[in-house]
């Protein structure tokens, strides 16, 4: 198991490799020139010229890119912001919290909320909750998030008050943002449970359990949830990934510095050492999350288990 | 022999859309204690319906029961609630069932299988009942140190051994085997039966042994039920029905074995198909094909007759002796 996790890290690396080759390509294809915009719309074509040339922009591709990732892993030096003159490391991690924050809460109430509805429909299929859910689930699936955050903050903020309508200073900021970033996984999540629920409500070792005697609210959850989770932990995984890559409107919506929001920021201004820094964390991010998600299979189910060595 | 469970008229229908599938139909049935009833039937006679609606473990929807009783231990456990139902479960009436590569949970030992059973039924600590698990296992030939493996590390027939030994750990007064050796291969079959045999004689209940294999229920059985259509045809002793069949589908049956002293080219098979169970023929089920068909058994459904104490059967040329001969 241990050799099994020191194996898929190291994994991490080449695929780390090709995606700060993938991102640095786009880049460097992107129009707009970052020297420009470092130098300002009044700067003469001389002066452009020699912070292109200070910058390094004028080497060939794969100078720029192997002399980035040598800082990188020599390093762990992401380069300097163009805009603002930090290091890209620094606005990151300014950033983060925030956005770590954020998805946090929307997967946390996306389990609480969409799996319990999951597990309630699956026992009482075709009944009126489980029609009206599983309704309630494709609005919520289909419904663009900058719409349901707007609508949220007119009711909660502008109409009732209750919540703050942007920032992320306290627990109570955190709420709207966080409901309307997990709408959709809660939907998700409902609709995944349930499916893979029915699956197993019709095996037979259900059957062989109902003939021991047991109760139906144990046979629920010791064994049709249990046996149910793989694929439920899959798309958990997958939500939590997307969400942490995929703040940005929520972020922009909410006015939360986060790193969805520096990303559009930095894209707009052509600061591309902050793209690439931020699309590096966020697949780093995302390839974590789903090394975690393996491994917890492991745990879930005894069959994968054997077969990691 | 004490009434232990009898079975009146019991009715089973499937529903799917507006389509009613007759699983079983208007069922009479008795059990002594400590007795062994073979259920023997093509598939689809409802053999396995009926052993689940004992249990009250009919999938509700589809499967209803649309009527009967079903009287165990001198209560209608089709009345009971569904509390009182749990405690009859596992620990008075317990099943073995039909494949066991796909009866076991698959993420829970085999130890904690059978725990379950015995912590539901049991008042006893988790590490008593984990022990008692280990007995069983022992009991029906499993080492007790495989009580913490996963079922995926076993083959099929010890699996079937860790089937029996849940569906036994609480010593049920009976016991339901679902034809427990048909996913197996025949070595393996030959030891499970034998396993039954002996646990059999060492826990004395009562056993309903539901199977298509004539050869299994003339090595265990007391007592035979030919299933047909959701009902039964012909019941007796294994030596009534073995010796003296009176029903064609009995004798059907029989003569559908293949004799391993002739030279037989092909196998004898009964001709037609199986009643589509949605459209139950009038009057006998089998009417459309027995040979020694007359009107009248097109349109009225033969009564039980009696040929002796235990032996009866639901045709009207049941007592006609040489009507028809054997072949």
């Amino acid at each position: 198991m241990i050799k099994y996790i020191l194996k898929r890290i190291l994994y991490l690396i080449p695929v780390m490799l090709l995606v700060t080759l993938i991102v640095f390509f786009l880049m460097s294809i992107t129009k707009g020139d970052p020297a420009r915009i470092v130098v300002g719309e009044s700067a003469s074509l001389e002066e452009v010229e020699a912070m292109r040339e200070s910058m390094g922009l004028n080497d060939p591709f794969f100078v720029r890119y192997l002399r980035y990732v040598r800082d990188l892993f020599l390093h762990g030096d992401l380069g300097t912001s163009y805009k603002s003159g930090l290091p890209v490391m620094k606005e990151i991690m300014s950033a983060l919290p925030s956005t770590i924050k954020l998805s946090l809460a929307a997967i946390i109430i996306a389990i609480l909320v969409g799996i319990p509805i999951g597990i309630i429909s699956a026992t009482k299929q075709y009944s009126f909750f489980d029609n009206f859910t599983m309704i309630l689930g494709l609005i919520g699936i289909s419904m663009p998030i900058f719409w349901l955050g707007l609508l949220l903050i007119l009711l909660f903020s502008v109409r009732l008050g209750w919540f703050p309508p942007s920032g992320l200073t306290s627990f109570r900021h955190v709420i709207l943002p966080a409901f309307a970033l997990g709408t959709q996984s809660i939907a998700v999540f409902a609709r995944m449970t349930r499916s893979s629920m029915l699956e197993v409500i019709r095996q037979d070792y259900i059957r062989t359990v109902r003939a021991k005697g047991q109760k139906e609210s144990r046979i629920t959850l010791d064994h049709v949830l249990r046996n149910a989770l793989v694929p439920i932990v899959t798309v958990v995984g997958i939500q939590f990934g997307n969400l942490l890559g995929g703040a940005v409107l929520c972020e922009t919506i909410f006015s939360i510095n986060g790193v969805g929001r520096l990303m559009v920021d930095a894209i707009k201004q052509r600061d591309f050492p902050v793209v690439q820094g931020g699309v590096l964390f966020i697949s780093l991010a995302f390839c974590l999350i789903n090394l975690i998600i393996d491994i917890a299979y492991a745990f879930l189910d005894p069959k994968i288990k054997s077969q990691y060595k | 022999m004490n009434v232990f469970l009898k079975i009146e008229g019991l009715t089973v229908e499937y529903r799917s859309g507006n389509r009613h599938v007759h699983a079983v139909n208007d069922l009479d049935l008795q059990l002594g204690e400590g007795e062994v009833l073979g259920f023997v039937g093509e598939t689809g006679a409802g053999k396995t319906t009926t052993a689940l609606s004992i249990l009250r473990i009919l999938p509700n929807p589809p499967a209803k029961v649309l009527g009967g009783k079903v009287i165990f231990k001198d209560q209608d456990i089709i009345q009971l609630s569904d509390r009182e139902m749990r405690a009859i479960r596992g620990e008075e009436i317990a099943m073995i069932f039909q494949d066991p590569m796909t009866s076991l949970d698959p993420v829970k030992t085999v130890g904690d299988q059978i725990c379950e059973m015995i912590l539901l039924h049991r008042n006893c600590s988790k590490k008593e009942a984990w022990e008692m698990a280990g007995d069983m296992l022992e009991t029906v030939g499993i080492d007790r140190g495989r009580a913490g493996d996963y079922p995926h590390q076993f083959s099929g027939g010890m699996k079937q051994r860790v089937v029996i030994a849940i569906a036994l750990s609480c010593k049920p007064s009976l016991l339901i085997a679902d034809e427990p050796t048909t996913a197996l291969d025949v070595t393996i079959q030959a030891q499970i039966l034998e396993l039954m045999k002996e646990l059999k004689k060492k826990y004395q209940s009562s056993m309903i042994m539901i199977t298509h294999d004539l050869g299994i229920v003339a090595e265990i059985c007391d007592n035979v039920a030919i299933m047909y259509a959701g009902g039964v045809l012909e019941y007796g002793s294994v030596m009534d029905i073995y010796k003296d069949p009176r029903h064609p589908y009995t004798r059907a049956l029989f003569d559908s074995i293949p004799d391993v002293h002739r030279d037989q080219a092909r196998l004898k098979v009964i001709s037609g198909l199986p009643p589509d169970p949605t459209d139950i023929p009038s009057g006998c089920p089998f009417h459309p094909r027995c040979p020694h068909c007359t009107e009248r058994c097109k349109t009225e459904k033969p009564e039980v007759v009696h040929l002796n104490e235990t032996h009866w059967a639901r045709c009207f040329l049941a007592q006609e002796e040489g009507r028809y001969e054997h072949e």
